[in-house]
């Protein structure tokens, strides 16, 4: 899918808004003092990530003198070398993108189906199933961990990815962001022009709702990537060193018994860098989708 | 479809608003297209309980999932609450009845994770939600490059708990870290981050404050694009200047928003972990060498995966949640408020 389609829904909406609705800043252009501000912002968001990039190219023993060091060293890819190696970081990537890249689709697929329902299928208890699925939200995982944790290890499942990918298959979040676009998105009139025609619901899914719902997908598959990946307290309890995702690996990296620094950092710096590269290609869509999470209904 | 007003975020108006506003919608195809003539009535009949039983079959993944590693698992982890469960004697588990919740009430570490729970939720959120307004209104502006601003404002989104906070425990660190040193340039001596009460809670909430900023400011960023301008060309008429109407009429127009995000932000930090779990190092889930900021969270996984005690750990479970119903029902009461008054 190329960008231009990812945006265009988007783009479209902004503008007819836009006529209708301005926030006050809208009108007025940002002053100097206004970009200096944001510039700080900006530094804050920015720099720690930074400094993650030049400590992990120094040895543990600079970054324990002062002043620190705030220019880059020669040991990026030793250390990089030596936390893939002590941290099982290869192991972890591999599995933290079958474990986020299953969970993505199957949020996705399922997210979809549900949205469409709830936004456009007339059926008992709608309302109140709808109402029930956003409540899910509130219930903290803790709650669960207890049973399942106990429950993985009779089926002799500890340790294996599917401990973690199958609680999180479908979320209350995919499904309720889905039907909000849904809702606006999907001409009601060609689901009924489809259904004239005699079109059962398979095809009616296949051929009028998916292709609606494409952008809207893609950019709940950006947002269910980023949360799986950086999903952490379920895999800390469910996997170990020997099987980890990257958050276990960076986790056991972090509480390791011989803490070297710069090693630490090239491990964080590792795990990041997938999403920090999808961040690069998709940020734009990225925030249109929180921001479109957040309004409209 | 519905006033700007009601579009703001807030999913629970959002969803009543739906049915009555989108009549559209609702007629949707529930099953009044009429099958082509002439397939014969064991055609028509599959047809009609196609209608009947697809959406059910749609939301039913869902409901399966949730319903398998959510909700029976919420009430296992009660009724484990209710029995002697360890870890290192799985089969043999013992009711209990309320020895746990009573041994959780007499116990000084509950109420110092409570407490901790309480003090770092409150310095994470209160000042995040501040800064979060303040840079929504300046997002807000007419902006060169107003993508790439967002964009860089939500990269710590990007970073995860354990690597974030990796780097903010080497930040705040004693021997060389970064923010002693930048102290010592204003002259104010350095402070023990890991091991000092205040300082510690400081730090980790700094972690919080740091990740989920620029996702907070995004959110209010949508809800001010949906203020009608009209609101401010008249508040200008009166005489207000811009900081009287970021005050009298963005602030208050943005009111279901920040409720929204308040309670979001109370959930997020009623089970904060990872952030105190790792910026303890070695002996993490302690929450440091006085418990200076273990959290609930923290106290749970400690009392069941560290101690072994599952069962006083389900109780831990069951607190917390607790905690967030009272929290939730407070919140309904304060929507009810805000909507009567409005």
């Amino acid at each position: 899918m190329t960008t231009s389609e990812l945006t265009l829904p988007q783009a479209r909406k902004e503008g007819r808004r836009s006529r209708r609705v301005m926030g006050a800043g809208k009108q007025l252009h940002a002053g100097p003092v206004t970009y200096l501000v944001l510039a700080v912002f900006a530094l804050v968001s920015l720099a720690p990530l930074v400094w993650t990039a030049i400590a992990a190219s120094r040895t543990d023993r600079r970054l324990a003198e002062t002043p620190p060091p705030l220019w880059f060293g020669g040991n990026l890819f030793k250390n990089m070398q030596t936390a893939w190696d002590e941290a099982g970081l290869g192991t972890a990537m591999l599995n933290s993108v079958i474990v986020a890249g299953a969970i993505t689709i199957s949020t996705v697929l399922f997210s979809t189906l549900a949205g469409f329902a709830f936004a456009k299928l007339r059926f008992k208890f709608s309302g109140f199933l709808l109402l029930l699925t956003i409540g899910t939200m509130m219930i903290p995982p803790q709650l669960a961990v207890v049973p399942l944790y106990l429950w993985m290890a009779d089926l002799g499942w500890s340790n294996q990815l599917q401990t973690v990918i199958l609680p999180t298959l479908v979320t209350a979040f995919g499904t309720f962001f889905m039907r909000q676009y849904l809702v606006q998105a999907l001409p009601t009139e060609l689901i009924e022009a489809a259904r004239v025609d005699g079109a059962s619901s398979i095809r009616v899914v296949w051929h009028v709702v998916f292709p609606a719902a494409r952008p809207a997908m893609a950019v709940l598959g950006l947002l269910t990537f980023v949360f799986a990946w950086n999903d952490f307290l379920w895999p800390i309890i469910a996997l170990n060193q020997q099987n980890p995702t990257v958050q276990v690996a960076l986790n056991s990296l972090g509480t390791g018994y011989v803490p070297d620094q710069a090693v630490i950092m090239a491990g964080a710096l590792l795990g990041t860098l997938p999403l920090l590269i999808a961040f690069i290609l998709f940020g734009k869509q990225i925030v249109g989708g929180i921001m479109q999470g957040a309004i409209k209904g | 479809m519905t006033s700007p007003k009601q579009a703001l975020a807030h999913p629970a108006s959002s969803v009543e608003a739906a049915p009555g506003s989108q009549p559209g919608a609702a007629r949707g195809a529930d099953g009044r297209g009429t099958p082509p003539e002439g397939k014969g009535p064991w055609r028509s009949r599959l047809y009609r309980w196609d209608m009947k039983a697809s959406p059910y079959v749609f939301i039913a993944p869902f409901f399966v999932i949730f319903g398998a590693f959510s909700l029976v698992p919420l009430l296992y982890t009660a009724w484990y609450s209710l029995h002697d469960v360890q870890l290192s004697s799985l089969d043999t588990q013992t009711w209990a009845g309320l020895d746990n919740y009573k041994n959780l009430l007499s116990s000084d570490f509950f109420w110092n994770a409570l407490k901790n729970t309480f003090t770092i939720g409150l310095i994470s959120t209160v000042p995040q939600l501040m800064a979060a307004i303040g840079l929504a209104h300046m997002l807000n502006y007419r902006l060169r490059g107003s993508t790439v601003w967002r964009v860089v404002m939500l990269t710590p989104y990007a970073t995860s708990v354990a690597a974030a906070t990796l780097v903010f425990t080497l930040l705040y660190s004693w021997d060389g870290g970064m923010v002693n040193w930048l102290l010592d340039f204003v002259g104010i001596d350095p402070i023990n981050w890991r091991e000092s009460d205040w300082g510690s809670q400081f730090a980790v909430s700094s972690i919080v404050i740091w990740r989920w900023t620029g996702y907070n400011a995004l959110i209010y960023l949508a809800a001010m694009q949906a203020i009608p301008a009209d609101l401010y060309e008249s508040a200008a008429i009166d005489g207000a200047n811009r900081w009287q109407q970021f005050l009298h009429v963005t602030v208050p127009q943005l009111r279901p928003t920040i409720l929204f995000t308040v309670v979001v932000s109370t959930i997020g930090a009623t089970q904060l972990f990872g952030e105190p779990l790792l910026f303890g190092g070695v002996s993490g889930s302690k929450g440091g060498s006085e418990h200076q900021y273990q959290t609930l969270g923290l106290y749970m996984y400690d009392q069941g995966w560290i101690i072994g005690n599952l069962g006083k750990a389900s109780a831990i479970a069951w607190s917390m949640f607790l905690i967030l119903l009272i929290i939730a029902a407070i919140n309904l009461l304060v929507t009810r408020r805000l909507r009567k008054s409005q």
